[in-house]
């Protein structure tokens, strides 16, 4: 078995008295497209949070393709080839999308503080940049600023900043979420073709969008991963079907039902 | 997919038109009129003046690298002009006493270097610690760090030459450019260049990647972490080059005025430089420039009709804090924006009338100072312009008083009616 791109072990997250997250464990394959799901506040977000270096974990370790990243500054992490997005759009509002992606290019092309080139010669940025825009869609509306955008364009920006860098593992935070059917439809295109060969850990809640684009699925409830399996797994778990109960849209989607 | 990687993204670049019309073109104007200033024969205050004015454009550039583009609120930026221009005077000095083979050949004119220097060496060594915090902590230790300099700067005399400061005389050494540097002339060409070259130097900084990172850590510093960059680090950088183009000016000002005192570290420099860009507009990179224009204006020539200045500037920073928070540019550039969309005619005559209330006003507010602060000195002094008598006791000042306010604010009344009829 090769190296996991991630390697998840005890961890635990506590707020205060709260416990969050209390004791995950998982292995992700490289080029593995993860999915986790999970009822509102299990820990989801905190968890992305504690792997990408935002939040110092209580205990446990979070290995990095083999190498020890728990503790390490976000944008040390990042330089490793983790990024990530938010799931609250996080941009940078006073710039244009150009910019914005631009930002997402500057360090992985070896620019990082360099206040000796103009940025305007840089011609591997300016083709780069150019890439993503034109492969997330927002090429015609690269001079505007990241702010204007509508609601669904923002949502696509943050997945080409987290993507412009060129990292191999790739967290989503809820990216679909407050999309159009349709706008989720490409979106789910846009993620599939852009995170082609790398390994993907999304935090959805669409489980159609889960059920199509995951490799493998973790159900994280109350900050533990109750199953974690194929959706094939996943679908059948007589325990996961006990957590989403009450919801009837979710467990017609667990049952195979209408879609 | 393959056949994508082949293809140019340079449309996405702004068109050469628009470089050479937003980028060169403005430098080609600037370097021109600092040409052209000395054709029109200038008198020696106006000499002074315009030195002035250029060594606050430098200083004012280099503050708004970290208030307007990094979004750190500096309360201690002087303490970078005040070291680069102890430097530059210590180093002129050393010129002068010819003791080293260095010294004995460095040009006067290149003393701003020195200031650089030593500016980007004292933002290295503070701002090590004070960059490590943003915000409120950030404001709070450069506003301590300011009066620690400050104090330091009246006690250790042998450096800072006590409250009588430290004085060089600047034609000393080898000429550059066939400049002895003693005429006003000599001078004039002196801050011209560095002028140029400061704004010049500050103006390529914004277009480095740093300089955008600066942008984007002050815009959203938890995003850039996520991008590879360390807000912290993005600051510090930042906070070294503002200290550096900040030295650069204080190299100036040595020259200019061959004295600094213990005064130029203090808290009060740094505030008149904050006020020169927020009110010149730090969100423009032009902002600062024609602020420290303004105020610079403001205060050599206001400062002779009225004791009063300070109060207007007070005045005039609240004005723009509350009612215009892009400042001078933004106003400009926002009626240039009026003009350009033509048929916008109604928003002109709107502030036509927004002008001309506030001026109304404000010429009633000054009679108020004026007449009130003659009274108040006690010698029996009058306001008397154009003619006329307008004491304390007078009627005829009341009136003018209260019928300028009045009216002032009947304008502005009719403005903003104006403004909701068309919302
Ligand atoms: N910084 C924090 N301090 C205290 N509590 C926190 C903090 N961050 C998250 N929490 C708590 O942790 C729990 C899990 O939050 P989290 O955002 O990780 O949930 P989630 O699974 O992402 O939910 P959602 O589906 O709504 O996004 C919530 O109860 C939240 O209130
Ligand atoms: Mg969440």
């Amino acid at each position: 078995m090769s190296t996991p791109a991630l390697s998840i072990k005890g961890l635990k997250k506590n707020f205060g008295p709260a416990e969050i997250i209390c004791g995950v464990d998982l292995d992700l394959e490289p080029g593995e497209r993860h999915a986790i799901i999970g009822p509102n506040g299990a820990g989801k977000s905190t968890l992305f949070n504690l792997i990408s270096g935002l939040y110092h974990p209580t205990e446990g370790s979070v290995k990095l393709k083999g190498e020890e990243i728990t503790g390490l500054p976000p944008h040390v992490i990042n330089r490793m080839g983790l990024s990530r997005s938010f799931q609250v759009s996080n941009i940078f509002a006073n710039m244009t999308v150009r910019e914005n992606v631009r930002c997402g290019v500057l360090y992985s092309l070896g620019h990082g503080y360099s206040f000796w080139r103009n940025v305007g010669n840089l011609r591997e940025v300016q083709q780069k940049t150019g890439e993503v825009l034109e492969r997330v869609g927002l090429l015609d509306k690269a001079h505007l600023p990241a702010a204007l955008l509508p609601y669904a364009d923002q949502r696509t920006l943050e997945i080409a900043i987290t993507i412009a860098g060129g990292a191999d593992v790739v967290l989503l935070d809820e990216p679909t979420a407050g999309m159009s059917h349709s706008e989720t439809d490409r979106a789910v295109a846009l993620i599939e073709q852009a995170t082609a060969g790398k390994t993907l850990i999304i935090v959805e809640h669409d489980m159609g969008v889960v059920f199509n684009l995951a490799d493998r699925i973790s159900v994280l409830v109350y900050g533990q991963i109750i199953a974690t399996g194929t959706p094939e797994e996943i679908r059948g778990d007589p325990r996961v079907r006990e957590a989403y109960l009450g919801d009837e849209d979710e467990q017609q989607v667990l049952a195979g039902g209408a879609q | 997919m393959q056949s994508n990687s082949v293809q140019s993204y340079e449309h996405l670049a702004p068109s050469r038109a628009v470089k050479i019309r937003q980028r060169f073109v403005p430098f080609v104007v600037m370097a021109v009129v600092l040409l052209l200033i000395p054709f029109f024969d200038p008198s020696r205050t106006m000499y002074s003046l315009t030195a002035a004015m250029g060594i606050n454009i430098v200083f004012a550039l280099s503050y708004n690298m970290l208030l307007g583009r990094g979004g750190l609120l500096s309360f201690g930026h002087a303490v970078y002009f005040g070291l680069g221009g102890y430097a530059a005077l210590h180093a002129m000095n050393a010129i002068d006493a010819g003791n080293s083979a260095f010294w004995s050949n460095y040009p006067v004119f290149m003393l701003p270097v020195v200031g650089f220097a030593i500016g980007a060496l004292a933002g290295a060594v503070i701002g090590w610690p004070s960059c490590k915090r943003s915000g409120v902590p950030f404001a709070m230790i450069s506003l301590g760090v300011a009066e620690l300099v400050a104090a330091a700067g009246y006690m250790f005399g042998s450096i800072f030459g006590g409250e009588m400061g430290v004085t060089g005389d600047r034609m000393v050494g080898p000429q550059a450019f066939g400049l002895s540097m003693g005429p006003v002339e000599d001078v004039y060409w002196f801050i011209a260049f560095w002028t140029f070259v400061g704004t010049l130097g500050i103006y390529a900084f914004t277009r480095t990647p740093l300089g955008k990172m600066s942008e984007a850590t002050r815009d959203n510093p938890e995003r850039v972490q996520f991008v590879g960059y360390d807000p912290n680090r993005v600051r510090y950088l930042v906070f070294i080059f503002a200290g550096a183009f900040a030295g650069l000016a204080g190299g100036m000002s040595a020259v200019n005025y061959e004295i600094f005192t213990p005064e130029s570290l203090s808290l009060v420099p740094s505030g008149l430089v904050l006020l020169m860009a927020y009110i010149g507009g730090i969100r423009y990179f032009t902002g600062p420039i024609m602020g420290a224009i303004l105020l610079t204006y403001m205060q050599s020539m206001l400062s002779d009709y009225s004791e009063a200045w300070l109060l207007y500037l007070g005045l005039l920073f609240i004005a723009i804090v509350m009612y215009a928070p892009g400042g001078v540019a933004g106003m400009v550039f926002g009626l240039l924006e009026i003009f350009r969309h033509g048929g916008a005619r109604e928003m002109l005559i709107r502030r036509v009338q927004q002008a001309v209330g506030v001026a109304l006003a404000f010429t009633g507010l000054v009679i108020l100072i004026e007449v009130a602060v003659r009274w108040s000195n006690g010698y029996g002094e009058v306001f008397e312009p154009f003619g006329l008598h307008l004491g304390i006791d007078t009627p005829l000042s009341w009136i003018l008083i209260l019928g300028f306010f009045g009216a002032g604010f009947v304008t502005l009344r009719l403005a903003r009616n104006n403004e909701e009829g068309h919302a």
